[in-house]
């Protein structure tokens, strides 16, 4: 499906900050991935189209990087295992959310479950992301908890700071004021790609 | 003297230190009306004398860096690398969080001083938060003429973009930062040229870190030879630490180096958890070669000093770990790390990294042979030759030999514990 003209007119938002078009490939397949709900050939050939590259090009740059995914569930809950999270017990978490969803890293069903490396949580670990919004101190029961809210509730979008509050502990530190800001979805909820709006 | 230039505000003010009208009311954008008030040589001199080291991981001298660029070529840029991914490490988080103006200010003026009019913030896809934080402040100082058009009335121009990376720890190496900012899948550049003489789009490009440059400001308010006249020679300027871990209490530590690692551990951070002994910890981030207390507590936390031990400050991720630890696990953890992040451009990375992950799996697994601890070795020694400190390149950049980095720690400090977790090995102890 070709992009409408809510995302052609976003398309040329993000490409006028660059001095390249080709620059704007990475923003543009997080546009494309935020329309379909995944990356699609369709959206790599909107993307080619408008950073003049060539659809193989754009599979090329989007293989490159973890978070183009051509398959997502309705969200994406990511589990840290590096190190200072593995110290603190990210094994018992990502096991605890293979064991509540039945899905294994990697795999998709109503949600998609990953195992991903450091998300700059450390001091916060473990550290779980649900669409790329952060949890800090997650506890094998909480992190049940999440996902069953994720599957039982099948919320619209996610904010960062109320997933904190109701499923986290440890913080890396003081986040100062919440945010209104949330995710629509598994791309990082940054203008103009897609999030609840709003600000503070 | 102060013990606290980056942190202060947010410490302070915690309800509104990200906004612009917090960082006015406590001093922001003064620094910024004082350079435009100097020649772009002089705030460059300023820089250099405060002898600040980049904080993004190799601790190259900043001022050094910007007196590379050609003087006659332009456009210049300037790119902030904010990609920060090396496990351990979430210190530029908080900076973009809680103080984002700082860093405005400090890319303002740097790009003045650098004669830049397009600088580009590399934000890791995994943190849309800071990205905000970040973006928010952009737009702020854009509408209060510190920003964009006519720079508060000099006729300079300066434009910054927020760029979100998406997912890929390599892109933190400045030339596949530069290459995925391009539109190109983020793999290193073999150097030379170094970005200052052919970075972003071939032309002359600094790369800095997020925390060196929040510094700027300050460097420029108070003058070089004030933040020159903090901390050790060789180690200027207070540093932000990632304590994380088996500590007590875990977070960012803004501090003068020159204290103990004691001081930082069990000091700062509370020491170990549940009243646990420490039984070793990564001073710098993943690619460090670990430090462990019979050798190194009482050591200073410099860079030179840290460098002269045998591992580095890197990032400043100091990661803790009790006695209760299982190396070889933590070691695997590490590992695999880089075995995923491996961009797969030079075979000794790409198949030894891999290669290192399999053997640590089946010591751990127990399936492991005798053989092993002298495979380990090997395989790191074909990735980087005579396993020195700093280590041999074989590789474009040097995320090959970080991964040797856990190996040679276990078996030069833990090599018994390793043999303990193979059947038929014999260990020292024995
Ligand atoms: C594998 C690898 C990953 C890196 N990751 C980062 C990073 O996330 N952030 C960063 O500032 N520097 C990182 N660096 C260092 C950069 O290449 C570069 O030296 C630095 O951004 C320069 O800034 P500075 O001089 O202000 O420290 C990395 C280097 C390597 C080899
Ligand atoms: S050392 Fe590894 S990460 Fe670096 S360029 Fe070579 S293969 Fe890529
Ligand atoms: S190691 Fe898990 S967030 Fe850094």
């Amino acid at each position: 499906m070709s992009w409408d003209s809510d995302t052609r007119a976003r398309a040329e938002e993000i490409i006028v900050r660059y001095p390249q078009r080709r620059s704007a490939v990475m923003p543009l397949l997080y546009l494309a991935m935020a329309a379909d709900g995944k990356l699609t050939d369709e959206g790599m050939r909107e993307v080619a189209e408008h950073t003049g590259m060539t659809p193989a090009q754009v599979y090329s740059v989007a293989s490159f990087y973890s978070m183009y995914k051509r398959e997502l569930g309705e969200h994406l809950v990511s589990v840290c295992r590096s190190v200072s999270c593995h110290l603190l017990g990210g094994d018992d978490v990502l096991a605890a959310v293979v064991d509540e969803t039945g899905i294994r890293p990697g795999q998709t069903g109503a949600i998609t479950v990953e195992a991903v490396e450091c998300v700059g949580a450390c001091g916060g670990a473990p550290a779980v992301q649900v669409d790329y919004e952060l949890v800090e101190g997650v506890s094998p029961a909480q992190a049940r908890a999440l996902c069953r809210w994720l599957l039982d509730e099948r919320p619209g979008f996610v904010i960062g700071d109320d997933l904190q509050a109701r499923f986290g502990g440890q913080r890396s530190f003081d986040w100062g004021p919440a945010e209104p800001v949330g995710a629509l979805g598994p791309v990082p909820a940054f203008e103009p790609y897609g999030t609840t709006g709003g600000g503070a | 003297m102060t013990d606290s230039i980056l942190f202060a505000r947010m410490e302070a003010h915690p309800a509104d230190s990200h906004t612009l009208a917090r960082y006015e009311a406590t001093g922001g954008y003064a620094a910024l009306r004082k350079a435009l008030a100097m020649p772009p040589e002089e705030v460059i001199a300023e820089v250099k004398a405060s002898n600040i080291r980049g904080r993004g991981g190799a601790g190259f001298p900043t001022g050094v860096k910007w007196g590379f660029l050609p003087p006659d070529i332009r456009p210049r840029y300037l790119v902030v690398n904010a990609d920060e991914s090396e496990p351990g490490t979430f210190k530029d988080r908080q900076l973009l969080e809680r103080d984002p103006h700082q860093l405005v200010e400090g890319i303002v003026i740097s790009a003045y001083a650098l004669d830049v009019e397009h600088a580009f913030v590399y934000v890791r896809g995994e943190y849309p938060r800071p990205a905000r934080r970040l973006q928010r402040a952009v737009d702020e100082a854009r509408a209060a003429g510190y920003l964009g058009r006519d720079v508060l009335g000099t006729g300079r121009n300066i434009e910054i973009t927020v760029h979100l990376g998406a997912g890929a720890y390599i892109c933190g190496e400045e030339t596949a930062l530069l290459n995925s900012l391009e539109g190109k899948r983020g793999e290193p550049r073999i150097k030379p040229p170094f970005p200052a003489i052919a970075g972003l789009y071939a032309k002359p490009t600094i790369v800095n870190n997020v925390e060196t440059l929040s510094n700027v400001p300050w460097i420029v308010a108070n003058g070089g030879a004030a933040y020159d006249a903090i901390g050790p020679e060789g180690s200027r300027g207070t540093r932000l630490f990632s304590l994380s871990g088996h500590v007590e209490r875990p977070g960012n530590y803004e501090i003068v180096m020159g204290m103990s690692w004691r001081d930082l551990i069990f000091g700062l951070g509370g020491g170990i958890r549940s009243g646990k002994q420490l039984k070793c910890w990564i001073p710098g981030g993943a690619s460090a070669p670990w430090f462990v207390p019979a050798l190194h507590l009482d050591e200073p936390v410099t860079i030179d000093d840290t460098g002269r031990l045998g591992s580095m400050l890197g990032s400043g991720a100091v990661v803790v770990m009790d006695e209760t630890t299982n190396v070889v696990a933590a070691a695997l953890s590490v590992v695999r790390f880089f075995a995923h992040e491996s961009c797969g451009e030079c075979t000794p990375c790409r198949e030894g990294t891999s290669w290192l992950q399999r053997i640590l799996e089946r010591i751990l697994g127990g399936a492991g042979r005798p053989a092993d601890l002298d495979l380990l070795l090997d395989v790191s020694d074909n990735i980087s030759p005579g396993l020195r400190w700093p280590p041999a390149m074989t590789t474009i950049c040097p995320l090959g030999p970080s991964v040797v980095s856990p190996i040679t720690s276990i078996m030069s400090h833990f090599r018994d514990e390793v043999a303990a977790m193979i059947p038929g090995a014999v260990t020292a102890g024995v």
